[in-house]
C-alpha cells in the first residue's frame, strides 16, 4: 500500500491518508461458460482515493465493476466495504450503504428536470418509506440540489427535461446525481465516453474537486490515458480478466510489461 | 408534476370542469345523471390505472377485476347490513391486499407478459364470480345494493349520488395528486423510466411497483363500490377482461402520466360513445376509427396537447435562432472580406 499512501499528486486530487481501505476486492472471479471474464482480481482503495482501472477491450473491467455494484453475482471472492462484507448485494442496498455510480451509457430520468434528477437521487437515503410519502416534494434536498447544480454548471437548464438536454449535460447531470447522496465511494464507468475534450477536461476538474471537498473515494474505468494518468492516485491495469499491475501513474508509465501489453510505447 | 403542465392552462381547465360538474347536472333528466355519475366512476378507476401504468410504468390489464372485488365485496357487506361507509374502506383495503399479491408478478415478468398475466388474473376472478353462486349470486348477480345515507340524508336520488360520487372523485383526485408530489411520485417515475438507474439511486423498486398496484387497485376498488350502489345490481360482465381493456384505452388516450389523463379518457371512453349514437349503427365504427386516429397522431394522449405545443414553439424557436447565427456569420464573412 506504500504506493498509495505516496501518490499524492499535484494535480488537485486530495492527498491520501494512512487508514483501513474503503473498498476491498480479494479473489474476484467470473466465468461466462469456458471464459473466464474476471480471474482472481484483488485490489483496495483507500479513503480519498482516486483508484483508476485500465485495460484493453475485453479485459474484464466492467464484470468486475458489476460485481462490485452488485448488478452480477461473482462466481467466488469478498467485497468489504469499510470492513463490511458486501458480496452480493443487490445494487440499492449497496447504495444505502454509501456506494454511489455511473453507467458506461447515459442513465438520467429523460422524462424528469435536472432538478428532480437529483433529488431522486438522495430522496431515499432520508426517513422512512411512510415519512416520504408525507415529506416535502424536495424532501428538504432542494439546496443541496441547487449547490450541486451550480457546481456543475447546471444552473441555466436546471428546470428543463433532462432527456431535451446535450450530450455532455446530459452525462454532467448523470454524473452529479451519482454524488448526490454523499457517497464514501463513487464508480464511474467512463465518465469520458463520447464527450468533447474541452468537457473532458471539465468533468477531471470536477471530479478532482469533489474529491478535495467531499473526501470521497472514485474507481475509475476509462480509456482516456491523458485522462486517467491525470486524474487518478493510483491505477490497476487489468488484461484477460487479470491484474497486470497497480501502481501510481508514473509506475504505470514505466511498467515495460504495461507498455507492452496496453500502452505501447 | 402538474395536471397540464401550464399552470394557467390548468387552472382555467380546472375552473371549468368544476363549474360544469356542478351546473351540468340541474340540466339533465335520470339518464343523464346516470351517465355523469358513471362517468366520475371511470375517472376513479382510470386514475388508480394511471399511476400503475402512466407513473410506475407497470403493464396491467387485470384492472377490471379490482372494480369488480370492489363491487362484490361492498355489496355483499351492505347486504349483511354493513354500513356503507365501513363498506366502502374495507372493499377498497381488500383491493390494496389483491393489488399488492397481484404486483408480485410485475417483479417477475414485464411489458407484455406482465400484460398477460393480469388478464389471466382478472379472467379467474370473472370466473370466480360467474361460478361461486353461493357468495356472488353466478350470473344471476347481487341486486338490491343499497345506496348510503350521511347523517340522516339519503343518497338515494340520482342527483344526491351524483354529488357524492363528485366530493369522493375530488378527494381521490386530491389524494392521488398529493402521493404524485411527495418523493413517491419521484420515485414512481424513476421506476417507470429507468429502473436499473433507479435501483442504483436506492429507491426500492420492489416496494413502489408493489405500492402503485395498491393503490391503483384500492381506486378500482372504491369505484366498483360506487358502481355497485349506483346500478344497485351487480353480475360478472361489468367486470370482465372487456372493462380492462377499456380502462387501459381511456389512459391513454387521456393521457397516460397525465393527472388530467384519467378524466379526459373517461370522456372519450364513457360519454363518447354514447354522444355518437346519432350515427346510429356506425358508432363502435366511429369510435374505434376517432381511437386509432387519436393514438396515429397523440401518441401521449389528449392531454399531451399543451405539452407537443411548446416543443412545436421552441423546436420552432431553435430553428428560427440557428437560421440568424448563419446570417449573421454570413454577413461577417462578408464585411471581412
Amino acid at each position: 500500500m506504500s504506493s498509495a499512501l505516496h501518490a499524492q499528486r499535484a494535480t488537485g486530487a486530495a492527498p491520501l491518508s494512512p487508514s483501513a481501505p474503503v473498498l476491498q476486492v480479494r479473489d474476484l472471479k467470473k466465468s461466462y461458460g469456458a471464459i473466464a471474464a474476471v480471474g482472481g482480481v484483488s485490489f483496495e482503495v483507500m479513503p480519498g482515493e482516486i483508484f483508476g482501472v485500465i485495460g484493453p477491450n475485453g479485459s474484464g473491467k466492467t464484470t468486475m465493476f458489476n460485481s462490485v455494484l452488485g448488478q452480477i453475482d461473482p462466481d467466488a471472492g469478498k467485497i468489504h466495504l469499510n470492513g463490511e462484507d458486501i458480496t452480493g448485494l443487490s445494487p440499492m442496498q449497496l447504495n444505502q450503504r454509501g456506494v454511489g455510480r455511473t453507467f458506461q451509457t447515459l442513465q438520467v430520468f429523460a422524462k424528469m428536470s435536472v432538478r428532480d434528477n437529483l433529488l431522486v437521487a438522495a430522496q431515499e437515503h432520508h426517513g422512512t418509506m411512510l415519512r416520504r410519502l408525507f415529506a416535502p416534494g424536495d424532501s428538504g434536498l432542494g439546496a443541496k440540489a441547487d449547490a450541486l447544480i451550480a457546481q456543475f454548471r447546471l444552473g441555466h437548464v436546471a428546470d428543463q427535461q433532462a432527456g431535451a438536454l446535450s450530450y455532455g449535460q446530459q452525462k454532467l447531470v448523470d454524473i452529479a446525481m451519482a454524488f448526490m447522496s454523499d457517497p464514501d465511494l463513487v464508480l464511474l464507468d467512463e465518465p469520458c465516453a463520447g464527450v468533447n475534450p474541452s468537457l473532458v477536461s471539465g468533468i477531471s476538474s470536477l471530479l478532482k474537486e469533489l474529491n478535495r471537498t467531499r473526501k470521497g473515494s472514485f474507481v475509475v474505468i476509462e480509456h482516456n490515458m491523458d485522462f486517467v494518468m491525470d486524474l487518478c492516485h493510483r491505477i490497476m491495469v487489468m488484461v484477460e480478466g487479470k491484474v497486470m499491475a497497480i501502481g501510481t501513474p508514473a509506475e504505470i508509465r514505466a511498467n515495460k510489461a504495461v507498455l507492452d501489453a496496453y500502452l505501447g510505447n | 408534476m402538474r395536471i397540464l403542465k401550464s399552470p394557467s392552462l390548468a387552472v382555467a381547465a380546472l375552473a371549468l370542469l368544476a363549474v360544469a360538474a356542478l351546473v351540468v347536472p340541474h340540466f339533465l333528466k335520470s339518464y343523464g345523471l346516470y351517465l355523469l355519475t358513471y362517468w366520475l366512476i371511470y375517472v376513479m378507476a382510470t386514475m388508480g390505472l394511471n399511476l400503475i401504468v402512466g407513473y410506475a410504468g407497470q403493464k396491467s390489464l387485470g384492472h377490471g377485476a379490482f372494480f369488480g372485488i370492489g363491487a362484490y365485496a361492498a355489496a355483499l357487506l351492505l347486504k349483511a347490513g354493513i354500513s356503507f361507509w365501513l363498506a366502502l374502506p374495507a372493499a377498497m383495503l381488500l383491493c390494496f391486499v389483491a393489488g399488492l399479491l397481484i404486483g408480485f408478478p410485475a417483479l417477475r415478468v414485464k411489458m407484455v407478459y406482465l400484460a398477460f398475466a393480469t388478464l389471466g388474473f382478472n379472467e379467474v376472478i370473472s370466473l370466480v364470480f360467474r361460478n361461486e353462486e353461493w357468495l356472488t349470486g353466478g350470473t344471476f348477480g347481487l341486486s338490491d345494493i343499497a345506496r348510503p345515507s350521511l347523517f340522516g340524508w339519503s343518497l338515494d336520488g340520482a342527483r344526491a349520488y351524483y354529488h357524492l360520487v363528485l366530493v369522493l372523485t375530488v378527494l381521490g383526485f386530491l389524494l392521488l395528486r398529493g402521493i404524485l408530489r411527495s418523493p413517491w411520485g419521484k420515485a414512481f417515475t424513476a421506476l417507470r423510466d429507468n429502473p436499473i438507474r433507479a435501483e442504483s439511486l436506492g429507491v426500492n423498486i420492489q416496494a413502489y411497483t408493489l405500492l402503485a398496484f395498491a393503490i391503483g387497485s384500492a381506486y378500482a376498488g372504491a369505484a366498483g363500490v360506487l358502481f355497485g350502489s349506483l346500478v344497485q345490481f351487480i353480475e360478472p360482465a361489468p367486470f370482465s377482461v372487456q372493462t380492462s381493456i377499456m380502462m387501459y384505452l381511456m389512459v391513454v388516450v387521456g393521457g397516460a402520466g397525465y393527472l388530467a389523463g384519467p378524466i379526459i379518457g373517461s370522456i372519450i371512453g364513457v360519454l363518447a360513445p354514447e354522444w355518437l349514437r346519432f350515427v346510429e349503427g356506425w358508432y363502435l365504427f366511429v369510435f374505434g376509427a376517432l381511437v386509432i386516429a387519436l393514438m396515429v397522431w397523440l401518441p401521449g394522449g389528449i392531454a399531451s396537447i399543451p405539452d407537443r405545443l411548446r416543443e412545436r414553439r421552441k423546436s420552432k424557436a431553435a430553428s428560427a435562432a440557428r437560421t440568424a447565427a448563419a446570417v449573421a456569420n454570413k454577413l461577417s464573412k462578408e464585411v471581412a472580406a
